[in-house]
């Protein structure tokens, strides 16, 4: 057990914290899940990839600068620390590009991901149809074989794609085989939103943002070159990507640490305004801040195991299940200790607090319902009967 | 930064568990309701290993282990419900006689490195604790008003029961007179650090309980048939034990982090190990929840092992400051004195 960081990776969190305090805009800007703050956050984008930051853990090659994992998470947490614009790419950055670098060509990851780092193409991830939720492997949408024109025509319906109205590209499984049963048969498409026969329409979520879409597929041709993996081989490729959800990339601890500060400095704040609060209050501040570090800690050992060898697997339906529901806790808290604040949409604290509180309650649905987490890691954790 | 335990350290947990399955059966935990005092050929086998003298320096003819150590060690205490005060004696008082650097401690502390006696300990104005009744040392740990250790007089302490019968509880009912050995600031400091061992040396407990208690019922799960099919197959029983799963697998880091932080001596130290209390007291006492629930009425009968673990972690959930306590002193320190992250 070492928990000490080298001069080489504190000199890195170093420079990464000194630069997010010179660039980081002092002023919040629009939602990055509307039309507008889209534009805005892509230009945020292009200024992290101008020095280095987009994806530091990539290969230099790509876009990256080869940092560690362990340096990747110090970035995070400065990234959260510092109070930095969402990430608006993180949906190729940290759920397809690991994908690509499991089982893409070197063409597709020489095409592809230097574009993603530099945010010239902003990906969209479209699992969910209307009639596959939860059930992903229930999914209709097709894809036909074009031999002649060495490709596939893709038919059918996405849905709840997020910012899928303002991406450039989207990724998801298409049914190859349609004899096959369920997960078999199935193949991982990438497909511009530009392509013939592709319409978007942008749909409203929870908080009033067109932060979803959906995305019709009308006989739209797609190369082979975008096809990851092989043909009907789509289920085990998408399988990485959810792991690389529900896991480490997507949500890490630097999120929820900076959240729980900022629950500390809400407590304080109002607590030294002379307002009394509830003790269970105070309690529920200390459990959220409690949880986070939990989460920090037990990231420590995923890297750890990662970096030995020891791949998440199943364990990592552990981490989606814990981080979204302190997430959850940890905004309900804030939404208590701001009282009847909490409602005023025209208070930009108060609607700040409220926006995370709604963002949060996505957490325990999206990359899999926590249902879904919990039957993962009853039956491939602890080895409870499937049926 | 590597976050795993060692070779060795693997290898000391293996030699403890396998010590423990032949010596402290799920028969023997039961036997041990019905027993005054512990078992004297258990403890020489723990002695045998090591175990009393890990947190001893070498000068003092200890091991010279750290907290971490221990922590490897108290897991698989729990794990098989050992009724004996490995917390007491290894965890709490011999680390603290070695570190008051007082001439008295010297005998107490080598009897308890060469295993034949255990110890107690009262902080603060208690006056009911673990093994007091049956130590050969107490220690009276007063963070205002000093540390002090005795040998209990024959009278001076009763047993109490606990409602887990094989954990022998003690009052102390006449006093000695009042003459720390160590007083003053240094006392605050031995106190305070006993304390936090006390509270990491618990939950390393709990997280080997509740394992356990879950182990039990994802076994049973497996092989209990109702309506035709493994009552494991249930998405209820499922969700029941996949969340205690969850909460141990959060909580265990946590324990190794504070025994870590603890052994480096480091800043955030205490409040690591009140952040490890809070979460392996409620992840364990939330494993025997869904134990019990996933066995049904067999889980709630007395011939059943399950109570025999369920028992120790009620005690220990609340021993040495129970998860509302260790929080509301992470609180203090977030909250009220700026401790927060850099």
């Amino acid at each position: 057990m070492d928990l000490a960081y080298t001069a080489a990776e504190e000199a890195f969190r170093a420079e990464a914290r000194a630069w997010l305090e010179a660039n980081v805009p002092r002023e919040p800007w629009p939602s990055g899940d509307t039309r507008e703050g889209f534009a805005l956050h892509r230009t945020w984008e292009k200024r992290l990839h101008a020095a280095g930051f987009a994806a530091v853990a990539w290969p230099k090659k790509y876009g990256g600068r080869d940092a560690s994992l362990v340096e990747w998470l110090m970035f995070e947490e400065e990234y959260y620390r510092a109070g930095a614009p969402q990430r608006i790419a993180q949906n190729g950055i940290f759920l397809l590009a690991p994908t690509l670098f499991e089982f893409g060509t070197d063409e597709q990851k020489d095409r592809l991901l230097p574009r993603m780092a530099a945010a010239d193409d902003v990906w969209a991830q479209a699992w969910s149809e209307p009639g596959a939720g939860s059930d992903l492997a229930g999914i209709r949408s097709r894809a036909t074989r074009d031999a002649a024109g060495g490709g596939f025509r893709l038919s059918g319906q996405k849905t709840w794609c997020t910012r899928g109205a303002f991406c450039d590209w989207v990724f998801g499984l298409f049914r190859t085989d349609p004899a096959a049963e369920r997960h078999k048969g199935l193949t991982y498409f990438m497909v511009p939103l530009s392509a013939p026969g592709v319409t978007v329409r942008g749909v409203g979520r929870l908080d009033g943002d067109e932060g979803f879409a959906e995305v019709f597929f009308d006989d739209v041709w797609v190369p082979d070159a975008d096809v990851i993996g092989g043909v009907h081989q789509g289920w085990d490729v998408a399988m990485a990507t959810t792991g690389s959800e529900r896991g480490l990339t997507l949500r890490s601890p630097g999120r929820f640490t900076a959240a729980a500060e900022r629950l500390v400095a809400l407590y304080r704040s109002i607590h030294g305004q002379g307002t009394p609060v509830d003790t269970r209050v105070r309690d529920a501040v200390a459990r959220a801040w409690i949880e986070a570090e939990q989460y920090r800690i037990f990231t420590l050992q995923t890297v750890t195991d990662v970096r030995d060898g020891r791949g998440l697997g199943a364990a990592s339906s552990v981490n989606k299940i814990f981080w979204s529901e302190l997430d959850v806790r940890l905004h309900e808290t804030a939404l208590d200790l701001l009282g009847e604040r909490a409602e005023l949409d025209d208070d930009a604290e108060a609607a700040g607090w409220m926006k995370g509180f709604e963002f949060a309650l996505a957490g325990p649905i999206y990359a899999g319902t926590n249902e879904i987490q919990r039957n993962i890691v009853a039956e491939r954790v602890l080895g409870l009967p499937r049926k | 930064m590597r976050f795993a335990l060692s070779d060795e350290q693997r290898l000391l947990a293996k030699s403890v568990a396998d010590v423990l399955r032949k010596h402290a059966t799920p028969a023997d935990v039961r036997a041990a309701w019905s027993s005054d005092v512990g078992s004297a050929e258990r403890w020489a086998q723990l002695a045998d290993l090591g175990v009393p003298a890990m947190l001893v320096p070498e000068q003092h003819g200890g091991l010279g282990l750290s907290e971490l150590d221990m922590v490897v060690v108290l897991e698989q205490v729990g794990r098989f419900a050992l009724p004996e005060p490995v917390l007491e004696t290894a965890m709490i008082v011999a680390p603290l006689l070695a570190a008051s650097s007082t001439p008295e401690a010297a005998a107490p502390l080598a009897r308890i490195v060469a295993g034949e006696i255990t110890a107690a300990v009262l902080f603060d104005d208690a006056r009911v604790a673990a093994n007091l009744h049956g130590a050969s040392v107490v220690v009276l740990a007063r963070a205002t008003e000093g540390v002090q250790w005795f040998e209990p007089a024959a009278g001076a302490t009763k047993a109490r029961r606990s409602v887990d019968g094989a954990r022998r509880l003690g009052e102390l009912c006449a006093p000695p007179t009042w003459a720390p050995m160590v007083t003053g600031d240094r006392a605050a400091e031995l106190t305070a650090r006993a304390r936090d061992r006390a509270a990491l040396g618990a939950a390393a407990e709990l997280v080997g309980l509740g394992r356990a208690m879950l182990d039990m019922a994802v076994d049973y799960a497996k092989v209990r048939e109702q309506f035709g099919k493994p009552i494991g197959s249930f998405q209820a029983v499922k969700h029941h034990l996949a969340s205690a799963h969850v909460a141990l697998e959060l909580a265990r880091p946590a324990v190794l982090y504070a025994a870590q932080r603890t052994s480096e001596r480091a800043a955030d130290a205490s409040r690591a190990c009140s952040l490890a209390k809070a979460v392996a007291s409620d992840a364990a006492t939330g494993a025997a929840r869904a134990s019990l629930q996933c066995h049904g009425a067999i889980g709630y009968s007395f011939e059943h092992d399950l109570h025999l673990w369920m028992k120790r972690t009620w005690a220990l959930a609340r021993a040495h400051g129970d998860a509302a306590t260790q929080r509301a002193r992470v609180a203090a320190l977030i909250l009220d004195h700026n401790e927060g992250r850099s």
